[in-house]
């Protein structure tokens, strides 16, 4: 529900960006999202297609999004799990619960790429 | 072509005005509370019965989210609180920046603690963060357990978890020990509650416990 908000966000980043740098037309845009985050790609697809139709500058944009894995590290015996499924915060190492998430919420614009005039 | 690197965070404009929030809070020593969960979990009801027990202890205010409506507003008002107002117009959460502008608003007057209550809905008030002490997340019995496991990030990140209609409990399927075993996956250290906004079981342990950390922001 709210990818139409934060499209819009990256849209006005990126217009503003290319400004400073002189470029007027988009080829590219990555973004980076965590599973863990409460962010759907597909969604965030829709609305830039929604979002980006009318205007000049994104006509021939396309946008990547890099999925980024759940990964999680436990304070007690220091390994790293990636998670595959679901949302577990206990180490499947030692059974311990003091772990930290330290990938899987993710969210922002990678880099852009364009041509400039 | 070029390209620009930007690692730019989509919700960075959302962060610096929490920021800018919570440095507002801090200056007048307030403990505001997050107050999230899904539509009809009680989080209104819940309100008013806090109103009521602290009534004469402590000043509070209210920031009253809502899509449209002033109904719920209109209810803490009832109760005496200084409240205000935010419809979203339809956006699925609150954002820094509404409770920013809301918080101009309260008459401050001697205010030690606010309420902001979210917009009901488990899935975006979890990533906006409004500048607050802490998220207190409300779920109710009648929900059912499988709420836990599907909106994992809104319980993650809550300090405090409200379970209400704890008085229903024995007319539906709700499980305490799946509950608390669902939990110890999610947010180990989350502070349980288990409540009812109705009859107003558990209401003063949450009360008394509320009590001691504002008293924390004022030694």
């Amino acid at each position: 529900m709210h990818e139409l908000s934060i499209m819009e966000g990256v849209l006005n980043m990126v217009r503003e960006s290319a400004e400073q740098n002189n470029i007027n037309k988009i080829n590219e845009i990555n973004l980076v999202i965590g599973k863990l985050s409460m962010v759907l790609p597909d969604s965030l697809s829709f609305c830039f297609q929604a979002l980006s139709v009318h205007e000049e500058m994104f006509q021939n944009a396309v946008l990547k999004i890099e999925e980024r894995d759940t990964m999680i590290q436990c304070a007690i015996c220091e390994q790293q799990f990636t998670l595959e499924d679901g949302w577990c915060l206990v180490c499947p190492g030692c059974g311990g619960s003091n772990v930290s998430i330290i990938s899987g919420r993710e969210m922002y614009l990678d880099y852009y790429e364009g041509d400039d005039n | 072509m070029v390209q620009i690197n930007m690692e730019s965070n989509l919700l960075g404009a959302n962060e610096l005005l929490a920021r800018r929030n919570r440095s507002a809070f801090a200056e007048q020593r307030l403990l505001v509370i997050n107050l999230m969960s899904s539509p009809g979990s009680g989080k209104t009801t819940i309100l008013e019965r806090s109103i009521e027990f602290l009534a004469g202890r402590l000043q509070m205010g209210v920031i009253e989210g809502d899509l449209y409506t002033d109904q719920d507003a209109q209810r803490i008002e009832k109760k005496g609180v200084q409240v205000i107002q935010i419809n979203t117009e339809g956006a699925c959460h609150l954002d820094a920046g509404m409770v920013g502008k809301a918080f101009e608003q309260l008459p401050s007057a001697a205010v030690e603690m606010i309420f902001i209550e979210n917009v009901g809905n488990l899935v975006c008030p979890a990533e906006f963060d409004l500048g607050e002490d802490f998220r207190a997340v409300v779920i109710s019995t009648t929900e059912g357990n499988d709420k836990l496991s599907k909106y994992p990030l809104i319980f993650h990140q809550a300090r405090v978890i409200l379970l209400n209609k704890i008085d229903l409990l024995p007319f539906t399927d709700f499980s305490l020990d799946k509950f608390k075993e669902d939990l110890a996956q999610i947010n180990p250290s989350a502070t349980v509650f288990l409540v009812s906004g109705r009859t107003g079981e558990g209401i003063d342990i949450w009360i008394e416990w509320l009590l001691e950390e504002v008293k924390k922001k004022r030694p």
